[in-house]
């Protein structure tokens, strides 16, 4: 009765599971089986800590994967290989309310906590981690207004990306100064109700298709002044005159993604744009990172999750020797190890969430998150590459660009090491009396 | 007229799930299954937000029969854009024998409680493939249906429906009240946007029983085994049409 199904019904869900190029079912029945057995259990019998997603966030996990499976997947490839800009899948996100997640709820946006965000943010990287980093940059951007704009900036600046699919983008970055953001060297000098800044940024994400910029540039020039009270943040809009936005670079993964350099030639910004005050710029810059690690952290998270999925089924078909590839204890344990690596990364990436959201400064576990997600995307994403074999290395299969995807998650938003730094100093923070 | 159209979900095993025989082959597994809300229910939730939307219609109304699961399904018609539901508890050895003829009964006492202009229902559910409740409810009722729609409009105080055939498209007007049953191409069900499932949360499930509108549930169908269809048997190659036809034969086919 139940395999017997009419021809109206085959096409639609044939073309509902070739839409998803993933076949979806493996990793949708173990993770929503536990969900079914939750919601027939009790509420965490008491013990105070729970794995539990409430029914509102399991309803926007299941909104944002489906519009993954069904939008983002199908037209992955095509964006990678063009490297164009994905307009209308962000133009989608955008008014399916996937989009500006952050932004608090009296300026338009959804307002929501750090945890739903992640919890979206890791359904859409499944789909194409360049089309949601496209869609996180916003968060980036937005977030040095959100935690530290007036009323006044708030309602201008993140009042419009909610009434309008509009990109803004984090300007921090520079040719010669990543990591050392300290040593940052566009300058921007007081003249009478305006600041005029020159200089040079590198890298920065959505910086052709952004609206306005968060930009960090040096106020004070005294090289013996503390970094603390050194830089002042803006926001710019766009338009500006001055500004040049470089051209669209070609890079290794994330193709899609709009990564650019943006020159400042005497840029003038209104002293009404200033974040706080002069002086605050780098604990505003620094202080984002805590509430966008965790998302980032959830993106590498999806990617190595697909990069399992698509190992896992093309194990259980490819015949090696007599048996499928999966029966061979070598494949398997590989696969074993993959799946070690995202369930941990994601329990990393939660709990870092989940802390922030507590009102906490979670940066130490947001550095975990942040790190061990990573590192952990890269292996698995080569691990998938290893499990097809010759065809992972080859375009038509999906794991090649996995693997180039998941590069950029060891360097941007804080590298492998600058993340090591910040546990190390945290951790060895709580021996020392 | 009351512009109001009652819309019939079903909670069903999603359609990406593979179906496994009970041991005792008794029924389908269904404990820890992925549920989700029937493709042609989805439809017809569509459908009608989409005459509401258009003003043809003033109130959508979300109706499922099941024990408290079933409320999920509700809950993602009114993300989608339905006003309120109704949940209509049933459970137990009544779940489990729950059929067509059960819940049209249902739907034609909330049809008249309701006073309903319109019901929409899909055209079948993926689990059972009866294709039986539109039509049962619209003869409860004494109503006019339009069943297989593939498009639907309002043509005066009549609405016309086109019909999804074997031989092709049938047009057919209809007076409201009326039953229409949705079939695939009638449209493509939106994605519940983030802000409609935050609100949906508030929108009211009216709790009913069967037994208030009067409803016997008690089933004239026995299930008396389920099992899987059987294993493809691997085919015989042949060299030639003589060979072909010489094994038909042995087969008894020809």
């Amino acid at each position: 009765m139940w395999r017997r199904l009419s021809t109206g019904v085959i096409t639609m869900l044939f073309s509902k599971v070739l839409k998803a190029s993933v076949r979806s079912g493996i990793r949708l029945q173990s993770s929503s089986a536990a969900a079914a057995t939750a919601s027939h259990s009790s509420q965490s019998a008491g013990i105070g800590f729970s794995f539990e997603l409430t029914e509102q966030q399991r309803e926007f996990q299941q909104l944002a994967r489906r519009f993954a499976r069904e939008e983002i997947v199908p037209a992955a490839p095509a964006y990678d290989r063009s490297g164009e800009y994905p307009v209308p899948i962000i133009k989608k996100a955008w008014e399916l309310g996937l989009m500006n997640g952050h932004i608090p709820q009296e300026y338009g946006g959804m307002g929501l906590s750090i945890f739903d965000n992640c919890l979206i943010t890791e359904e859409l990287a499944y789909g194409c981690t360049g089309v949601q980093t496209a869609i996180e940059a916003n968060s980036l951007g937005q977030m040095p207004v959100i935690i530290a704009g007036s009323e006044a900036q708030k309602r201008k600046y993140l009042g419009r990306m909610a009434e309008e699919p509009l990109m803004c983008a984090y300007c921090v970055t520079e040719p010669g100064a990543g990591s050392d953001v300290a040593g940052l060297k566009t300058r921007a000098v007081k003249m009478g109700d305006e600041y005029v800044v020159n200089g040079q940024k590198m890298w920065i994400t959505n910086g052709g298709k952004a609206n306005w910029y968060f930009l960090l540039a040096r106020t004070n020039p005294d090289p013996k002044c503390p970094t603390s009270k050194a830089f002042t943040g803006f926001i710019v809009d766009a338009d500006t005159p001055g500004i040049q936005v470089g051209r669209k670079e070609m890079n290794m993964g994330q193709r899609c993604s709009d990564t650019r350099g943006i020159t400042f030639e005497d840029v003038r910004i209104p002293k009404e744009n200033v974040l706080i005050t002069e002086g605050a710029g780098f604990k505003i810059a620094m202080g984002a990172f805590d509430n966008t690690r965790p998302p980032v952290a959830a993106g590498a998270t999806g990617l190595a999750q697909r990069a399992l999925d698509e190992a896992t089924n093309y194990a259980l078909e490819r015949k090696t020797f007599g048996k499928v590839i999966a029966e061979h204890q070598a494949v398997s344990f590989l696969l074993a190890e993959m799946a070690m690596k995202v369930e941990l990364a994601r329990m990393a990436y939660q709990r870092s969430a989940w802390e922030v959201d507590q009102g906490r400064r979670n940066t130490y576990y947001a550095s975990i998150a942040k790190a061990f997600a990573g590192d952990i995307a890269n292996q698995v994403a080569s691990d998938a590459v290893q499990v097809f074999g010759g065809n992972g290395f080859n375009s038509e299969y999906p794991v090649e660009k996995l693997m180039r995807d998941a590069k950029i998650y060891q360097i941007y938003e804080g590298t492998a090491q600058i993340q090591r730094l910040i546990i190390a100093r945290e951790h060895l923070g709580r021996f020392k009396k | 007229m009351s512009g109001r159209v009652l819309v019939g979900v079903k909670r069903v095993i999603d359609y990406a799930v593979k179906i496994r025989v009970k041991p005792d082959n008794s029924s389908v597994v269904t404990d820890g299954v992925k549920h989700s809300m029937n493709p042609f229910c989805e439809i017809a939730v569509e459908e009608a937000v989409k005459l509401k939307e258009k003003k043809l219609i003033k109130e959508v109304v979300a109706v499922s029969c099941g024990p408290q699961q079933a409320q999920e399904t509700i809950r993602t018609a009114l993300a989608m854009g339905a006003d309120r539901g109704i949940h209509v508890e049933v459970t137990g050895k009544d779940y489990e024998t729950l059929g067509p003829l059960q819940v049209s009964k249902i739907m034609a006492a909330l049809a008249k409680k309701e006073d309903a202009q319109l019901v929409i229902l899909g055209k079948q559910a993926i689990d059972d493939d009866c294709n039986q409740t539109g039509q049962m409810t619209a003869a409860l009722l004494d109503w006019p249906q339009g069943t297989f729609a593939s498009e639907v409009s309002f043509d005066g105080d009549k609405i016309k429906v086109v019909r999804e055939i074997d031989g092709g498209l049938e047009t057919i007007k209809i007076k409201t009240p009326a039953v229409v049953t949705a079939d695939l191409r009638l449209n493509t069900p939106r994605y519940a946007t983030l802000p409609n499932i935050m609100k949906a949360k508030k929108k009211k499930i009216a709790n009913v029983k069967p037994a208030d509108l009067g409803v016997d549930l008690t089933s004239r169908l026995e299930v008396v085994r389920v099992d899987e269809p059987p294993q493809r048997q691997a085919g015989v190659k042949v060299e030639t049409v003589d060979d072909l036809v010489g094994k038909l034969k042995e087969a008894g086919t020809v």
